[in-house]
């Protein structure tokens, strides 16, 4: 019978999650890694029993994890992100040059079609690659080394690239996205990018629409139409129909287009999700009421989804990488929260339950459909 | 050989209770020890010194002898109690809280 996996990393650890196809009755196992920093977690499109795990502290640094047994055990792999090259330098936050400086790992994207590549992207910002399963990991140095890149400064949660999509109709295509720098786009496997901000607006900018210094938190994608693009800025939810060349804004009726979540509906592209946030200052649901926003139109007409979920006294977050969908006939939605709950709707957003409400603070929630 | 004490975290990374013993070729240094043991539970390597500049890392000391030690050169010689094995070497994981 179907079941899913739900990889849930957090400020203390990882925990794995499962139930079968009717996703209403839930095993907790974990945490692993106890007490460490889980940015991210995420396993193989091709062998859901590879799982990689982003582990790290302010004490000890980095490393990563890899299990082949779907998160029974795991091994360490390769923990060495060095720049390729002299890094040089980026804007601090007073303006003065930074060297750029390996913080840690914030989001694992294993390959569509091979269990032993997989991407990471890192703090400061740059994206690496490993084509042995994480062993060993070298920087596709074309983006950190673009025209721009000793102009990007870091936001409040550091010099993070966050998001990385790969196109599954074409694999030289690459998006990512980072806070403070913007949406980057490559058409040749990583080797040379560019910006794909046309069209954003930050008031936070000196130049609204500069090229580059826009604070994405999140991009998501359906799999059917990769050059369509859905994206949750820190202010406003936009879209792109063309690969990310032009934005528009779409967020309706949304009543905070705040927000760090953003995801598509696993058989519906038009359908996709946010989680608004009051503002950037106030990092909880608007009113105390978690509401997750449907919008069936691609954006700009929302419906608040809000049956199972508190609507009173409620004031958590919910991060960039802690919402995700799984692709069982019914489509499941699932998010975590800084209160440490994981949600999950099985019947595409109507009805919401909590899968576990105590865990610490949820950094990144991933999910696997197993047949 | 000698004694060393590790903090929790990095016992469970590397599966070991209690010290670990640790045989150093050469002179006893930080630099040696941390090379040691590095080689010996290479799941260590970059947690007690950052990869790309081999320093220490800030919220890492190093003590022995009811000393800091984390100030001194990373190649200066350790205490003899170390070398002889009545003290060990602690690696020690900054206290935080709150």
């Amino acid at each position: 019978m179907s079941g899913v996996r739900v990889l849930v990393g957090t400020k203390k650890g990882a925990f794995i999650l499962t139930s079968d196809g009717k996703r209403d009755k839930w095993e907790v196992s974990g945490p692993l890694f106890g007490g460490w920093e889980v940015y991210h977690v995420k396993g193989s499109p091709v062998d859901p029993n590879r799982i990689f795990a982003s582990q790290s502290t302010g004490w000890f640094g980095q490393l990563i994890q890899r299990s082949d047994d779907g998160g029974t055990t795991w091994q360490p792999a390769g923990n060495q992100f060095n720049y390729d090259g002299v890094p040089g330098t980026h804007q601090w936050y007073d303006g003065t040059p930074h060297p750029w400086e390996f913080a840690r790992v914030w989001h694992l994207e294993p390959s569509l079609t091979n269990p032993d590549d997989v991407l990471a992207g890192v703090e400061d910002a740059a994206l690496f690659q490993s084509t042995d399963g994480g062993e060993n990991w070298r920087e596709l140095s074309g983006l950190r080394t673009h025209s721009t890149g000793s102009s990007w400064q870091p936001g409040a949660g550091g010099m993070c690239l966050h998001t990385i999509l790969v196109s599954p109709e074409n694999p030289q295509r690459i998006y990512v996205a980072i806070s403070s720098a913007g949406a980057f786009r490559t058409d040749d496997g990583g080797e040379s990018w560019r910006p794909i901000n046309h069209g954003l607006h930050s008031e936070g900018l000196p130049d609204e629409d500069a090229e580059v210094g826009h604070c994405v938190h999140r991009i998501a994608l359906h799999p059917s139409r990769p050059d369509v693009l859905f994206m949750q800025k820190h202010w406003d939810v936009m879209r792109s129909d063309d690969a990310g060349d032009s934005w528009v804004e779409v967020s309706g009726n949304l009543p905070s287009d705040f927000g760090f979540a953003i995801d598509v509906h696993a058989h519906e592209p038009e359908t996709i999700y946010v989680v608004p946030i009051l503002s950037d200052s106030q990092h909880y649901p608007p009113e105390g009421k978690l509401r997750v926003y449907r919008s069936r139109q691609g954006g700009n007409e929302w419906e608040p989804l809000t049956k199972g979920l508190p609507q009173s006294n409620c004031y958590v977050d919910v991060l960039r990488d802690a919402m995700a969908v799984d692709s069982l006939d019914s489509c499941g939605v699932y998010f975590g929260t800084t209160g440490g709950q994981v949600y999950v709707s099985a019947d595409s957003g109507d009805n919401w339950e909590p899968i576990v409400s105590d865990l610490p603070a949820v950094l990144s929630v991933e999910v696997q459909t197993l047949a | 050989m000698i004694r060393v004490v590790l903090p929790a975290h990095l016992k469970t990374l590397a599966h070991v209770q209690g010290e670990v013993e640790l045989e150093v070729t050469g002179a006893l240094t930080q630099t040696s020890v941390i090379d040691a043991l590095e080689a010996k539970y290479p799941v260590l390597y970059g947690t007690i010194r950052d990869p790309a500049t081999q320093k220490r890392r800030p919220f890492i000391r190093f003590y022995a002898c009811e000393e800091d030690l984390s100030h001194e050169a990373p190649d200066a010689p350790l205490p003899e109690a170390v070398a002889s094995r009545t003290e060990p070497f602690f690696v020690i994981g900054a206290m935080a809280g709150g």
